[in-house]
């Protein structure tokens, strides 16, 4: 057997990670949503990896000015995703236990 | 640093970005859930600025990136209002999608520095051409989409004759520019290279001007998958598994969120996408029978609220519009104070995103305990006394139930089972499917007229 392709190990992963991830969102509380939405924006920031890539080339060129404006624009999506999700989920916090009424639920 | 290492740092980087979702099933868990979303991010990049590093030491440009993009990120989730997260979401899609263009651009113009072969063999060139499309047409359609969230474009449909034609001759062309792409030799192959993307970006515009402002929670949750599937696309062009893992977790969560809200608004998935819903006139159903409404003042619905011993409350955008929700919550304080159990029933589709609404409320600081999912509370309306309707008007729609009409089988919120109903509009005006609700004629409907946030603060004066 010869070795694998790796586009064919690249399948591989990228189905299982389907998988994965549609069985995880499930379990995830409508009430939570909105932060659902704004982690995955920080999460598909990863993307920041392959500006990278294109930004740290041995000869730097024009490719290389794409690399640098592409690793801003996938920083702003880490970093905003992720402190706003952050900021949100603050609200979620249990709090004024003292509210409880007295009435019969 | 070896790639096998580089490898297994991104595998564990991958589990925390499982970790970071799972912990969303609950608001307890969900705040480490996040943390772990930093961590396994944290992994990813510094492992991947090491291993740069290791190979061409050049990494000063990419440390200023970092830098600008983190400050401009930064600043705009701590100024942005709860409001605004739809306009956010949409900018931040567009931003992965333009991310995405440039990088595949950047591979074509050097595919050496990104570990790929040269010159590039037609697979690559296939994968980039996918990358590129799909972060092409993330890009365009996120950009519109923000646009009509935050009110720079209308936002009822533009609709034209032959537009699917369009769409679909457009679409074939860019496949064709894309076949031309991949035979052509490195030394000839930007052209077809360039106006395939072009055409991208034109269709990225075309797919989303039909869609009306109703269907917004859709077209947002359909990005959100683009965007992840951007992001794999560009992880099969590199040969990244990283980039291949998150961008899959990050395109089924889009695609069930957009399940989740078309189930919703009792619509296909393949209907939103052709779009000219929301804003469009709509069926109006013939209502030649006297139709008169009773209405009320802040004072009556005091009175009703006080002398109840279970109210619902069910907040609809117009509440957020009028910025009410802690008024809202000064209410029900008030209210749970003389023992009246008080709940909050929630529609998918309250808000213009999935679970807007709720992170609106815990904005007001209403406890998530009192506030319920429309399957675990539309079993209570018919005991509940008094049902408060805010500024919503299609989710509570009884002709939901009836064949025939427009938004038959559309799950509702089954207020008109409740003993009393109280609406709070501006206007008589209908919903965005364009259609009467029956609701507000019921015999034991009183309708209030005015902004929601001065008359909740009203009822709130006449309850003390």
């Amino acid at each position: 057997m010869t070795a694998t392709d790796p586009i064919v190990v690249n399948l591989i992963v990228f189905v299982l990670a389907i998988f994965v991830g549609y069985h995880v969102v499930w379990t995830v509380t409508p009430a939570l949503h909105t932060p659902l939405m704004s982690v995955t924006n920080a999460i598909s920031g990863i993307i920041l990896v392959g500006a990278m890539l294109a930004a740290g080339p041995a000869a730097f060129d024009w490719g290389g000015w794409l690399g640098v404006l592409a690793v801003a624009l996938a920083s702003v999506n880490v970093f905003g995703g992720f402190l706003v999700t952050q900021r949100m989920l603050e609200m979620f916090r249990k709090k004024e236990p003292k509210a409880k009424p007295s009435a019969p639920e | 640093m070896s790639a096998n290492q580089v490898a297994l740092w991104y595998l564990v980087a991958s589990v925390s970005f499982i970790l970071a979702l799972k912990g969303l099933s609950h608001p307890t868990t969900a705040r480490r859930g996040n943390l772990f979303g930093i961590i396994g991010m944290a992994i990813a990049v510094v492992v991947t600025l090491a291993f740069i590093f290791s190979v061409t030491r050049n990494v000063a440009m990419i440390l200023v990136g970092i830098v600008i993009g983190g400050v401009i990120g930064a600043l705009v989730a701590r100024r942005v209002q709860m409001t605004q997260m739809p306009e956010l979401v949409a900018a931040l899609h567009s931003l992965v999608g333009l991310a995405a263009v440039l990088i595949a651009i950047a591979a074509v113009n050097n595919p050496a520095a990104m570990g790929l072969p040269v010159p590039l063999p037609t697979g690559s060139k296939l994968e980039l051409f996918i990358g590129t499309f799909i972060g092409a047409i993330t890009f365009s359609g996120s950009v519109i989409a923000f646009g009509k969230l935050s009110g720079r474009i209308k936002s009822a449909p533009v609709m034209f004759t032959g537009q699917h034609f369009v769409n679909l001759a457009i679409g074939l062309a860019m496949i064709g520019f894309g076949v031309w792409f991949f035979l052509a030799p490195a030394d000839v192959h930007w052209f077809p290279y360039v106006v395939m993307t072009a055409l991208a970006f034109l269709l990225g515009v075309l797919i989303i001007i039909p869609i009306g402002g109703a269907d917004m929670p859709v077209v947002i949750s359909m990005l959100n998958s683009y965007s992840g599937w951007a992001a794999a696309g560009i992880g099969f062009s590199l040969n990244n598994p990283m980039l291949i893992i998150s961008g899959s977790l990050v395109g089924s969560s889009g695609a069930i969120l957009s399940y989740i809200m078309c189930r919703a608004m009792n619509r296909s998935f393949f209907n939103v996408i052709l779009g000219g819903f929301g804003g469009a006139p709509g069926a109006v159903v013939a209502g030649a029978e006297q139709k008169t409404v009773k209405s009320g003042s802040a004072d009556d619905v005091a009175f009703m609220l006080g002398n109840a011993d279970s109210v619902i409350i069910v907040p609809g955008y117009g509440l957020a519009v009028a910025r009410a929700q802690h008024a809202v919550k000064e209410m029900a304080h008030a209210l749970r104070d003389k023992g009246v159990n008080v709940r909050y029933a929630i529609h998918p589709v309250a808000g213009r995103m999935p679970g807007h609404m709720n992170v609106l409320l815990a904005e007001a600081e209403v406890p998530y305990d009192q506030v319920f999912e429309m399957e675990d509370i539309n079993g209570e309306f018919g005991t509940t006394d008094v049902v408060l309707i805010l500024g919503a008007n299609d989710v509570v729609n009884p002709l939901a139930e009836v064949k025939g009409s427009a938004i038959y089988g559309m799950p509702i919120l089954e207020a008109h089972k409740a003993r009393t109903v109280v609406v709070n509009k501006r206007s008589m005006a209908a919903g965005y499917a364009g259609l009467d609700n029956p609701l507000f004629y019921m015999d034991k409907t009183m309708m209030v007229f005015g902004d929601a946030k001065k008359v909740v603060e009203d009822i709130v004066k006449a309850i003390d």
